[in-house]
């Protein structure tokens, strides 16, 4: 019998920048669906939308930067923004706030920096936030989750409302939008109501908000499939729901009637989406084991912090790009070990 | 460097040392007060009237202070300026007073117009320190225009918007709207659409150089062959 003796690699990791996106794309697909099965037809066309205005603008800025077409286009990258960015919207977003927001997404965050790899921030989230300080009123065009919901809005009036503004007969924007969650906690809290009388309102599930909690879960889903693919590793998600829930919990024991519980916090709005998908960023995120813990410790408080005492509702894309910024410096902070050296002293050399 | 050129303080006023693209000061006034062309124009004229009234002052007394003590002295100078400038403007312009605010007795700490006295008024006679004020300050205010136009049309969808404020009750009917129900873009107004396009407008001034660079030895290697 004939033994092949191979030499090692012997588990060859897959990994090629189109095959890693590739996987993502993969994960989010259970949580966009249960999203469009909730919030209707809307979050399908921006997602489809917003990945082809992705393409097409990276295929543009690739021509004028002379880079070649084909083989960057083929990574998905911008694909993986685009349905990023698109996830963070609501449901009957104009067309124009997603040309605008995926433009910067990436013309600015990304090719100005340099492209792929070289992004400081995450494109998906710029994009976003120039659109969410940008545009206020489009951006809370929420609709109530599909149990709370009486119209539905059939494929044909959903292009309608993006593309035209144009929302079936006898409708108005101020009927059908609701507040989200997060936003309907925010506001009543600022009315001196408790945690208690709040949670009556109809929006609100077994733990968060209806509907979300479930988006949570699908979301989540997705979020562990990529660990086991191991496209991504467990200290970012880990530590980003971490800090939160334990900073909530915190305030929540102290005082549950003003303060939220952690798992209303951590299955709300776009945290567990956040945590496994956009804080993991492999472009912008901290790179080191322990970086990557600090760095997720810092953006699961600084949802907290932004969503309980800031001005706006929820703060993921807020809280990722703050702490995109303090990467580079926890890198060096956190730099490992090198096997078989002593731990590296410090710089200035004299000891106090 | 006493034998400089009219025709090149005003090549680096307006273009190649301008304080606003190239020397990068004063930044604090030139982001802040330019969201509309009026404020702009406003602040860059106060700015502009400044540096040629210190100018002029420093240039003139430029042989009796004494090194160790320059440095008070132009303060002390540019500071009574400005004041001046703050009282006049409250008394002729007092809407567009109300409106710039702090930013004018700010004026006092735009890094561009110590620069100048300090690199240039205090070593120059005085027309050459005061065309130098007037074209450093000409280019500031362009920067400034040009940086509210853009804001205001990105922001507001409109131009020229208010300019009674600067101009009298006869030029109310003076404002553009360039499109009709422009719904506003709000980051153009904000700090950082100030940054996002003053860092446009500097890459644009890059291109042309680069392009003028470009061209540069095209020319030149025409009589070089030539001679050949």
């Amino acid at each position: 019998m004939h033994f092949r003796t191979q030499t090692s690699p012997h588990m060859t990791p897959a990994h090629n920048v189109g095959q890693v996106m590739r996987r993502v794309l993969y994960a989010l697909v259970p949580g966009t669906l249960a999203m469009a099965w909730y919030f209707g037809w809307g979050v399908l066309i921006n997602v489809a939308l917003a990945v082809v205005l992705a393409v097409g603008l990276e295929a543009l800025m690739l021509v004028l930067r002379r880079r070649p077409v084909i083989p960057t286009l083929s990574d998905y990258s911008a694909v993986v923004t685009g349905w990023l960015f698109a996830l963070a919207l609501p449901p009957l977003t104009p067309w124009w706030v997603t040309l605008v927001g995926v433009g910067f997404a990436i013309v600015v965050a990304k090719h100005l920096y340099g492209g792929l790899g070289y992004n400081p921030f995450n494109p998906a989230m710029v994009g976003y936030v120039v659109v969410l300080l940008s545009f206020p009123r489009e951006m809370t065009l929420w609709l109530p989750p599909m149990p709370l919901s009486e119209v539905s809005f059939g494929p044909m009036q959903a292009l309608a409302a993006i593309f035209l503004g144009q929302l079936p007969p006898g409708l108005t924007w101020d009927a059908i939008t609701t507040a989200t969650p997060l936003d309907l906690m925010k506001t009543e809290l600022g009315r001196n109501l408790t945690i208690t009388e709040i949670r009556d309102n109809p929006l609100f599930g077994d733990f968060s908000g209806k509907g979300w909690e479930w988006i949570g879960n699908w979301f989540l889903l997705g979020g562990i499939a990529l660990l086991f693919m191991r496209v991504i590793t467990w200290h970012i998600p880990v530590a980003v729901l971490g800090g939160l829930a334990v900073t909530a919990g915190l305030f929540w024991i102290v005082d549950p009637d003003a303060y939220a519980s952690p798992a209303f916090h951590v299955f709300s709005g776009a945290a567990i989406l956040g945590a496994f998908f956009i804080a993991t960023d492999p472009v912008s995120a901290s790179t080191t084991p322990m970086g990557r813990i600090l760095y997720g410790l810092g953006i699961g408080v600084l949802i907290y912090v932004i969503r309980t005492w800031g001005n706006y509702p929820d703060a993921v894309a807020f809280a990722v790009l703050l702490m995109n910024m303090a990467a580079p410096t926890i890198d060096h902070y956190t730099r490992p070990r090198v096997f078989g050296q002593k731990p590296p002293r410090r710089e200035n050399g004299g000891t106090p | 460097m006493s034998d400089i050129s009219y025709r090149e303080i005003n090549a680096n006023g307006f273009w190649h040392n301008n304080p606003g693209l190239v020397q990068l000061l004063g930044l604090c006034p030139l982001l802040a007060i330019s969201g509309t062309v009026v404020n702009a124009l406003g602040l860059g004229l106060a700015t502009t009237l400044t540096l040629v009234a210190s100018n002029v002052t420093v240039s003139l007394i430029r042989h009796w202070v004494r090194p160790e003590i320059r440095i008070p002295v132009f303060v002390l100078i540019i500071a009574s300026v400005v004041t001046a400038i703050e009282l006049a403007m409250n008394a002729f312009f007092h809407e567009l007073y109300l409106i710039l605010g702090i930013f004018i007795p700010l004026i006092v700490t735009n890094c561009a117009i110590i620069g100048r006295a300090e690199a240039f008024a205090s070593k120059q006679p005085i027309p050459k320190a005061l065309a130098d004020g007037l074209a450093m300050g000409l280019g500031f205010t362009c920067v400034l225009v040009a940086l509210g136009a853009l804001r205001e049309a990105v922001g507001h969808g409109t131009l020229l918007a208010d300019a009674h404020l600067m101009f009298g009750e006869a030029a109310r009917g003076f404002g553009l709207t360039l499109f009709e129900e422009y719904r506003g873009f709000l980051l153009a107004l904000l700090p950082p659409g100030a940054f996002i396009a003053l860092g446009l407008l500097i890459a644009l001034k890059n291109i042309i150089d680069a392009r003028l660079q470009k061209r540069q030895p095209a020319h030149a290697a025409v009589p070089v062959e030539a001679a050949v």
